[in-house]
């Protein structure tokens, strides 16, 4: 069209006109698209920012160094925190601390052995601490710690390695026998060791740390303490953090779990069949025990409370290879670990997620392993003595399939479970990140809001559609489109601080309400149906509403005012005790009910104008031609109107339901905000769209829990990406339809 | 559609006909319209009773057996509790009702009670007054004081007792009042202006200082002269600094001059310093007519004031600036992208698969939930953009972020996209009905597309532009849920407009009214006492939605008019 505007004129104004042209053409159809670049943007963000979540861990060889120390065998490898430092713990006693990247030694020493013994045992309290045992042969123990100061001379790092000794240089007695098998833990009330004895018995000596309340002088008071024979050679002795339970395994898999504190075997039984034991290892926390054997398999035991009785129960078993492990080593601050095995093979794991998360061949058979604090670099000590560096990238191990959808059984507790606990003060925490109780609570709000929401709504729309005089409708869509318009802030605001309270005072006359409500509307109409015809006809039809206006008022005032005589009457004057009590049904002030009586609140319109304008739009001639043939009204709209309008209700619906699974701010008002997965109408629920709000600023920047949080926001987008998506196509359909009758 | 019922029927007829469901389609629309004007009706009541100076009662007050005490506070709420209840309670009560009044009694006094609020029974209520020396007194901490004016010091020195009338006594305090009040203004201004302009040239000053060490490039004679002029300039500042620390250490000695004593209702006499008084005034003296003018007076403060107390008393104009402000850059940004998208889709595109895909685009940016937005907000231009701007611009600030941090331009980006689909749908529904012979005519006499667009569509369609942005406005007002994670804080130090260089900071975090709302009903200490200025947050915010509501669809309907005869 435009082209022949131009044609013919070349001058330069008419040329400036083109150019014009053109550019707004290109302008305004760039800004078209960037709406679809807009939600595209979104979408491709989200996706970037939960992308890590599922990606494999990295690892890379740095550096091979020669042995670097004593040539005895390793008792103990060990990183430091910037993963600059190495430690090796020879089984002569001798020490080194060294450089990771160039092998330079940085301090040689010996532990102060006393002269004449021999180390026969050595056990590490946790990795964090970098407390370490080792028993001798003269029935006697020392404690140690590695430990590495920092400076900043010239503003740059410098770490000196020193070790410390807690308990002083010189050996604590335990026991008159060389110590075969060490465990020790260190607390700060307590200091315990338990030692497996060349007599074939356990001894074990409890040291109460006292504090002298003026000098602050710690001083040990130590304790005897009497354990139980053992029928079974142990392998490895570990003890808990809690210096409680002590496991003693044995070579064939035969273990024993014993209570320090009640001094007594309360489990026995077997880890494995036709295998041995490989490698024993606490698990971050010390509540789990990672079990290697010959075999290739990793599992995962911690202790189960069932009816009273403890008892170690396996939980997860982890297994790539057939080849026998030859070390496991466990994180320091996440629940993973790393395996060896005999074919040089390396696996990466995490056990609540279980995921496997890298799998790498070494080259070489390795049979000392260690972390680095900040699982970026591993220590690895060959058959040879030539020491390995790797590097690890591996951020967001916590996360997986089955964390998010599936039930996970998580330490010390008594059996799996969704569960959504995202931090907890301490640092060894299991993150519980379940989807499963906050898709859960965002369905059940959704649905207890849509429960009350689609009936009000489509009924209305019927009514506002098909009966209504158009005067009346004029007054009343402004209405509606005003309850939309409400700020969820202030629904939120007064379903928590009025409406909830008001429920739980009133709870008889909030169910009377639902009750009598629709008959005390019918009964009225009947009646309307037999008053005078010259009454009648001063309300015209189509003014329904206008009438049962002081009914519906009355009806609620009615039900209000009775509430607690019929509490007193019925329920003993407390409806809520009542349902605890009585039914067992617990209750929380803000709960389900009120969510969803706000929230529908909240819903109403966005269905109700939808699906009005569905009804609205039915070509006329459709019901006329259905009422001249003698059908009521009522059978031309359920005969006619409806099947034709019906698509469009299912999108007003669908819309209405997109609505209130995203909706937060009445969820994070109105209810407690627990995760529970209860369909109990008198608790509450936790939602992903508040979960989102509540947590997203206390997480450490792309942290596994932020970018979970941004996971949770993605479930939400595509949630209603679909939904609306669903319903838009039906309402292009349902215009063409329209456009064709 | 007419419903003839014009005769009787039977039921069976009657329910047949389809009646019943008639009537109950009919309800649900009775439902919804009384839950709307219901709401509206609760808030306004609430809200507007706020700022009502209600008498205070004094009472003696005894549980049986126990001797009568003085009780003074105003009575909040009453209501009937069944005696069963409180007798599970662990109440012990005498009596053959099945109910029993209970009132809650607003006594105020924390620091001398411990609570504002009691639960008392209206029975054991007796010798009921409303004396007319009770003095209210509204405090800069501790909540509301209740009591009688006893004497007025200053310093140490008593001026006033009660061997002067009530009035004079009365005269005194207020005449004290008043320049505790100009002193009060006065040490605000310089805290708050002069020194807070102090310390943001101070801290411009060290920005400076990092940026010319940052920078490599300069040579060292400039940077000589630059360090130079720097330090003299922070001594300039140090310098007014300390004078206006030593003003401050002055009117604060002067301000704490007076105070006034005051009997409280255990008979206890209390010192009250007039620098931590706001205003005191005796309700039960006041005429009908005085109290609606301290009515006008607490709401234009409640409009007008920085919030006290953890937001729990005072005003909330920071809150409304701040609303205000994010709501007008967003309008800024979206309103250009809008309607050039729905310029795009009804004059531009072709009708097919594209507009359809753009459509269904459209919607879904309108359903995808708000918390999404924030979440996108936080991630893209907090951490991304922001961070990336820091790195560029303001490399001296860092590690403290710039824009890498939530703050006043992205929670209005974050508005903007959220609000983009409003625009968007009034605008192209305001196209759509313009005449197309209009754009013939114009196409016809020799205009360009562009020209017809700009000389004769747009103009046209601008009401319902207005529209759109009128709707966003309203919308983006009381959006809170992505405002929690891209900008908003509960107390912001600074106005994000004010006098200091460059007076506009799109960085600096804001108020806003929906997350005061939040905030004070849901996360602040003392919710009781909190309650009635939230109902009046509420009810403000409600009032300018709806307000810009009825005025957009007032437009939409002149429009709609307008066309209507155009087409004739």
């Amino acid at each position: 069209m435009s082209e022949s505007v131009f044609s013919g004129s070349n001058s330069g104004f008419a040329r400036w006109r083109k150019f014009k042209d053109k550019a707004a053409a290109v302008g305004i159809t760039a800004g078209g698209s960037s709406v679809l670049g807009a939600i595209l943007l979104i979408f491709f963000y989200l996706l970037y920012e939960i992308m890590p979540l599922f990606q494999s861990a990295e690892l890379q060889q740095q550096q091979q160094h020669e042995q670097i120390g004593s040539s005895a065998a390793t008792l103990h490898l060990a990183v430091e925190e910037q993963a600059e430092v190495g430690f090796r713990l020879a089984a002569d006693g001798s020490y080194v601390f060294f450089r990771l990247e160039s092998g330079e030694q940085l301090l040689n020493g010996e532990l102060p052995l006393p002269a004449g013994t021999t180390i026969s045992s050595f056990s590490i309290d946790s990795e964090t601490n970098r407390i370490f045992t080792v028993g001798l042969d003269d029935g006697r123990l020392l404690i140690a710690k590695h430990h590495y100061k920092i400076s900043y001379p010239n503003d740059k790092r410098l770490i000196t390695p020193v070790m410390e000794y807690p308990y002083g240089t010189g050996p604590i007695r335990l026991s008159r026998h060389a110590l075969q098998r060490i465990a020790v833990r260190d607390t700060d009330e307590a200091l315990v060791a338990v030692a497996y004895t060349a007599t074939n018995k356990l001894e074990g000596r409890r040291w109460v740390k006292e504090e002298d309340f003026l000098s602050e002088e710690i001083t040990l008071v130590e304790e005897e303490l009497n354990l139980p024979d053992l029928d079974i050679k142990p392998e490895r002795l570990l003890l808990g953090p809690d210096q409680r339970w002590l496991y003693a395994l044995a070579q064939k898999g035969q273990y024993r779990l014993i209570n320090v504190g009640d001094e007594e075997i309360v489990d026995a039984g077997v880890l494995f069949d036709n295998a041995s034991l490989a490698d024993a290892r606490f698990l971050l926390g010390g509540v789990s025990l990672l079990i290697s054997t010959s075999k290739g398999v990793t599992s995962q035991w911690f202790n189960v409370n069932t009816e009273g009785v403890t008892h170690l129960h396996k939980i997860r078993s982890f297994s790539n290879d057939n080849a026998a492990i030859m070390t496991v080593s466990p994180e320091h601050r996440r629940k993973g670990f790393v395996t060896v095995n005999q074919a040089g093979q390396l696996d990466l794991y995490h056990s609540t997620a279980q995921r496997h998360l890298a799998s790498e061949e070494l080259g070489q058979v390795v049979t000392r392993m260690a972390i680095s604090p900040r699982a970026n670099a591993l220590l690895m000590e060959a058959e040879d003595g030539k020491l390995l560096v790797w590097s690890v990238e591996n951020e967001h191990p916590e996360i997986s399939w089955s964390v998010l959808w599936e039930k996970v059984w998580y330490e010390s507790y008594p059996e799996p479970d969704y569960t959504w606990q995202s931090s907890a003060s301490n640092n060894d925490f299991e993150p519980k990140y379940s989807f499963a109780p906050l898709a859960f609570g965002t369905l059940k709000a959704a649905f207890y809001a849509m429960i009350i929401a689609a009936p009000l709504a489509i009924c209305g729309a019927i009514y506002t559609a098909y009966f209504m005089a158009p005067a009346m409708r004029r007054k009343v869509k402004p209405l509606i489109e005003l309850m939309e318009a409400l700020p969820t802030v202030i629904l939120g605001f007064l379903a928590g601080l009025w409406l909830a309270p008001f429920v739980e005072k009133h709870l008889p006359a909030v169910f009377s309400i639902f009750l009598f409500l629709p008959v005390s509307v019918l009964a009225f109409a009947w009646c309307w149906n037999f008053l005078p015809m010259k009454w009648r006809k001063h309300i015209p039809d189509g003014w329904h509403p206008l009438l049962l206006a002081p009914v519906i008022v009355g009806t609620v005032a009615l039900c209000v005012w009775l509430s607690a005589p019929v509490e007193l009457w019925l329920f003993e004057g407390d409806m809520r005790s009542w349902l605890t009590a009585d039914l067992g049904i617990s209750f929380d002030q803000r709960n389900s009910l009120v969510v969803g009586i706000a929230m529908g609140f909240a819903v109403i319109p966005t269905i109700f104008s939808i699906a009005e304008d569905a009804i609205f739009s039915v070509p006329k001639h459709l019901s006329y031609g259905s009422l001249a043939l003698g059908a009521t009204p009522w059978q031309t709209l359920v005969g006619v109107v409806m099947p034709t309008a019906s698509p469009g209700i299912f999108s007003a619906l669908m819309i209405g339901m997109g609505r209130a699974v995203g909706e937060t701010m009445i969820v994070l008002m109105a209810t407690g905000n627990t995760p529970v997965m209860d369909m109990n109408i008198f608790e509450g629920m936790r939602t992903l769209a508040a979960n989102i709000a509540v947590e997203i600023g206390e997480t450490e920047v792309d942290s596994s829990h932020y970018r979970v949080l941004f996971l949770a926001a993605f479930v939400l987008f595509l949630f209603t990406f679909v939904v609306n998506t669903a319903a838009e196509i039906i309402r292009q359909r349902l215009r063409n339809r329209y456009g064709n009758l | 559609m007419p419903v003839n019922n014009q005769q009787r029927h039977s039921f069976l007829e009657w329910c047949r006909r389809g009646e019943p469901m008639i009537w109950i389609n009919a309800a649900a629309v009775s439902i919804s319209a009384i839950a709307v004007v219901g709401l509206l009706v609760l808030l306004a009541v609430r809200g507007f009773g706020h700022f009502w100076p209600a008498d205070v009662m004094q009472a003696q007050y005894a549980l049986p057996g126990d001797k009568p005490t003085r009780l003074i506070g105003e009575s909040v709420q009453t209501e009937s509790v069944p005696v069963e209840q409180l007798r599970s309670a662990g109440f012990t009560l005498d009596t053959n009702e099945t109910f029993i009044d209970r009132q809650l009694i607003k006594q105020g006094n924390r620091d001398v009670n411990g609570l504002d609020f009691t639960w008392v029974l209206s029975r054991n209520l007796s010798e009921v007054t409303y004396p007319e020396d009770l003095m209210v007194v509204e405090r800069r901490e501790w909540g509301n004081f209740y009591g009688y004016l006893r004497s007025v010091k200053e310093g140490d020195l008593v001026v006033a007792d009660e061997s002067q009338s009530p009035a004079e006594l009365w005269a005194a305090y207020e005449q004290r009042l008043e320049r505790a009040e100009s002193l009060f203004e006065q040490i605000e201004n310089i805290e708050k202006k002069q020194i807070g302009a102090i310390n943001y040239k101070i801290e411009k000053l060290r920005l400076r200082e990092r940026g010319l060490a940052l920078d490599d490039s300069i040579p060292a004679d400039r940077r000589a002269r630059e360090a130079a002029q720097i330090a003299a300039e922070r001594a300039e500042l140090d310098r007014e600094y300390s004078a206006y620390q030593s003003r401050l250490t002055e009117l604060y000695t002067n301000i704490h001059r007076d105070s006034i004593t005051a009997e409280v209702m255990s008979g206890q006499i209390v010192e009250l310093r007039l620098s931590k008084i706001v205003h005191a005034y005796k309700p039960n003296a006041m005429s009908l007519m005085d109290k609606a003018g301290f009515y006008l007076f607490k709401f234009a403060e409640f409009l007008s004031d920085e919030p006290r107390e953890a937001n729990t008393e005072g005003g909330i104009f920071p809150a409304i600036f701040g609303t205000v402000i994010m709501v007008i850059i967003m309008s800024i940004i979206v309103t250009p992208f809008g309607v050039v998208a729905a310029v795009y889709l009804r004059e531009y595109a072709k009708q097919g698969l594209m507009t359809r895909i753009i459509r269904i685009a459209v919607n879904n940016l309108a359903g995808v939930p708000s918390i999404v937005y924030g979440v996108f907000g936080l991630g893209f231009f907090i951490y991304f953009l922001g961070s990336e701007i820091d790195q560029v611009f303001f490399p001296e600030a860092l590690p403290a972020p710039t824009f890498g941090t939530p703050g006043l331009l992205w929670a209005s980006l974050t508005l903007a996209l959220l609000t983009l689909p409003v625009v968007i749908v009034a605008t192209e529904e305001g196209l759509s009905r313009i005449p197309k012979a209009l754009r013939e005519g114009s196409l016809a006499l020799g205009a360009t597309k562009a020209e017809t667009l700009w000389r004769v569509v747009l103009p046209m369609a601008s009401p319902a532009m207005m529209t759109g942005l009128i709707l966003a406005v309203a919308r983006a007002a009381g959006e809170v849920a992505p405002l929690m994670l891209v900008g908003v804080v509960k107390l912001a130090p600074t106005l994000p407009v004010n006098g200091n260089f460059p007076y506009f900071h799109l960085d600096q975090k804001f108020m806003h009214l929906g997350f005061h709302i939040y905030d004070v009903g849901f996360q602040s200490p003392n919710v009781e006492a909190a309650r009635p200025l939230v109902y009046a947050t509420a009810l403000l915010l409600v009032v300018i939605i709806a307000l810009l509501n009825l005025s957009a669809v007032a437009l939409r309907n002149r429009l709609r008019e307008k066309y209507k005869a155009l087409e004739l």
